[in-house]
């Protein structure tokens, strides 16, 4: 047996007395900072599970053409959606659906920014590497615990949890797909006299893209795992079916909202896949 | 006076190049620097002058520094010493804006392997420079539009880089630093990617290009056959170090030293080297009213066997001594009877043109001027001794040459 240093409570104290002092004086004015947050998945929600299930279905379709510019990807991708209907899963799936695409926003609108400054910054690079592998290894009951104390069951916390969890694809690849761009591409731009943001928007993001499109493809991956967990703390959706076939030892239900999840993993894959597909040819190397 | 002129330009690798300046100038060797401190000495005392409206070629081997110096005009990369003049411009005295302006303006580059933007269109390709200028879309693609043509890519406008062959993309990549009007032209081994006859091409289009538009251009390469092609002067670099600047006829003529010589080993001399390289000044000439007998005292005082006769300064012939004998019995007035026709070579002739010419006859030959007044009479040895330096000739002790090629 190693020997007891230090007792485990006086370790544990001071941090539950700190994460409690946090909930007791912030959680007023955090809660009123994440209203919008929480208006705009209202309102995602309500958009789709209001709209008529033949023009979410139109909708899904017409991205995927846009992203593949083929007839196949849109034919596929409203089979697997109608079959979400058939099976009876639309509104749970539509639940679901609506929480990931604010996930995914989330994620981009936070990782790609980190993951520009990352690669710009050698020090911030070395801070958020280990930062990232906390992110993505700790268990994420773990940090559910004073999310949901912050922000009590629901919404919110089912977010930052799914955020937190699926947003370091996104920052690692657009950190690398920037350091990848061809040097001479970029002196090129600053030989031209090109500034930071025209040298950012004209030539490295464009040429990074593939590799962030994977990024966002790997986050919308991730944030899909994370549906079930987040089930547990209030969310419906595909997951709350998941969970109660658990509970109740309904392995039926289990399975087919589990293919549920399936199925949405796959229509975001295929879609994002292309895009990414998309990009990569147009950029492909000299 | 000089359009670039940069001076005592030092540039020390590392993470704290100037507490090692001092050291540096005092002469510390490149390998003794980067075991002791872990720096790299990547120039070192570098000062030339760039004349407007030459082409100046800076050569040297990989890691000579070359690129790195040519990286300091445009301030891509920061000298840790020295000043740098462009015009009346302190370009080390820019701010950060007027820098990005200054390149806008007044210099464009051109990229060793083409640094065209993959997900851009030729023409937009072609345009970039003016866009960053933030001239309006119209007006860039016309005037990009324009260079295009003028590099032979018309028709090609629509096309992305990766569709084309390496000269193509690189013919975009001069479009795009043509179209800027910028009037100083940096080229970093601009050809060195491209096969042998394309490269080829690429520098007539340069030399036909520039016969136009007279710009100052900075070409950096390791190819001295190149060097000596496009060049007005050549400088020449080695482990950051100047070794030897002047002409081409300078360099091939009196290289500085082994490592120099070393490059003169591959170059093909006789199509730089020309005739004029190749005569003598004659001893003797007479003109075409030179009385037989002074003739003929005159060489026999000079050992000669013929010497040319001159017009003015134009050349009439050549003067045997046999024919200077027979006019001396027949009693003439004047040699102008008895001198034959000789042959000449204009004096830009290539040596390998001499060559030819020295191979089919053993008669002497004459080299004239563009305004065909005599310049000299034609030396075979010196036509041999051009050619192949290292050949040991009779009579002299032999030129060893060991080359040296250093991968410093």
């Amino acid at each position: 047996m190693f020997p007891e240093i230090i007792p485990p409570r006086d370790l544990r104290a001071p941090i539950d007395a700190f994460v409690g002092n946090i909930v007791n004086e912030y959680s007023g004015l955090l809660r009123a900072v994440t209203q919008p947050l929480l208006d705009l998945l209202i309102w995602m929600d309500v958009l789709l599970r209001e709209s008529p299930w033949w023009l979410v279905i139109l909708a899904v379709a017409v991205l995927a053409w846009l992203a593949s510019r083929r007839i196949i990807l849109p034919l596929a991708v409203s089979g697997l959606m109608l079959l979400l209907g058939v099976l009876g899963l639309w509104d749970a799936s539509m639940q679901t659906l609506s929480i990931m695409i604010v996930a995914v926003i989330l994620s981009v609108l936070i990782g790609v920014p980190i993951g520009i400054l990352m690669a710009s910054f050698k020090w911030l690079r070395s801070i958020m590497l280990p930062v990232l592998d906390i992110m993505q290894t700790m268990p994420s009951f773990v940090y559910l615990i004073p999310v949901v104390m912050l922000f009590n069951l629901g919404k919110i916390a089912a977010i930052i949890a799914t955020v937190v969890y699926a947003v370091p694809p996104v920052i690692r690849l657009t950190d690398l797909g920037i350091r990848l761009v061809d040097s001479e591409v970029l002196e090129a731009s600053r030989a031209f006299g090109a500034n930071r943001t025209k040298q950012l928007f004209g030539v490295q993001l464009p040429l990074a893209l593939p590799n962030i499109m994977a990024g966002i493809n790997q986050t919308t991956m991730m944030a899909l795992a994370m549906v079930v967990i987040a089930s547990m703390i209030g969310v419906r959706g595909l997951g709350y079916e998941v969970l109660q076939g658990i509970n109740r030892l309904q392995v039926g239900r289990g399975l087919l909202a589990g293919l549920g999840i399936v199925i949405l993993a796959i229509v975001f894959d295929r879609i994002t896949q292309a895009l990414g597909r998309r990009y990569q040819h147009q950029n492909k190397e000299l | 006076m000089a359009k670039i002129e940069v001076s005592n330009i030092y540039k020390i690798f590392g993470s704290r190049p100037q507490r090692w300046l001092d050291a540096a100038r005092d002469g510390i060797s490149r390998e003794e620097l980067l075991a002791r401190s872990g720096h790299t000495l990547g120039l070192r005392d570098i000062s030339l002058s760039i004349e407007e409206g030459s082409i100046y070629v800076i050569m040297g081997l990989s890691g000579s520094g070359k690129s790195t110096l040519i990286r300091h005009f445009n301030r891509l990369i920061e000298p840790t010493a020295g000043h740098i003049r462009v015009e009346d411009v302190d370009v080390m005295s820019l701010g950060m804006r007027e820098l990005e302006q200054f390149r806008q303006r007044k210099m464009s580059m051109v990229f060793q392997r083409f640094g065209l933007f993959p997900h851009r269109s030729v023409l937009d390709n072609a345009a970039y420079g003016l866009k960053v200028q933030g001239v309006a879309r119209k007006e860039r693609q016309q005037r990009a539009q324009h260079w295009l043509e003028q590099v032979g890519l018309a028709g090609y406008e629509k096309q992305y880089p990766h569709q084309l062959s390496g000269g193509m993309q690189q013919r975009v990549g001069l479009a795009r630093a043509l179209a800027t009007d910028a009037e100083i032209l940096l080229m970093d081994e601009a050809f060195s990617a491209l096969d042998p006859l394309i490269r080829r091409e690429m520098q007539d289009q340069l030399l036909q290009l520039q016969s136009q538009l007279n710009k100052t251009i900075v070409f950096i390469t390791h190819d001295l056959d190149e060097a000596l092609r496009l060049g007005n002067r050549i400088a020449i670099l080695k482990g950051g170090e100047l070794v030897q600047e002047g002409t081409p006829e300078d360099i091939l003529l009196a290289p500085a030293d082994d490592y120099v010589q070393a490059f003169l080993q591959d170059v093909n001399r006789s199509r730089v080297l020309n005739a004029v390289h190749a005569c003598n000044e004659p001893a003797l000439s007479l003109t075409t009213r030179s009385r037989p007998v002074h003739a003929v005292e005159r060489m026999a005082a000079h050992g000669l066997r013929f010497t040319p006769v001159l017009d003015g300064k134009r050349l009439f012939g050549v003067l045997t001594r046999e024919s200077a004998d027979r006019a001396l019995m027949e009693g003439a007035r004047d040699v102008s009877r008895y001198v034959e026709a000789m042959a000449s070579v204009p004096a830009s002739a290539g040596l390998d043109e001499v060559l030819g010419r020295m191979l089919h006859s053993t008669a002497p030959l004459a080299v004239t001027d563009e305004n065909d007044e005599f310049v000299g009479v034609l030396s075979r040895r010196k036509v041999v001794e051009l050619i192949r330096p290292t050949l040991p000739i009779e009579g002299e002790e032999p030129v060893v040459v060991v080359p040296q090629r250093s991968a410093a």
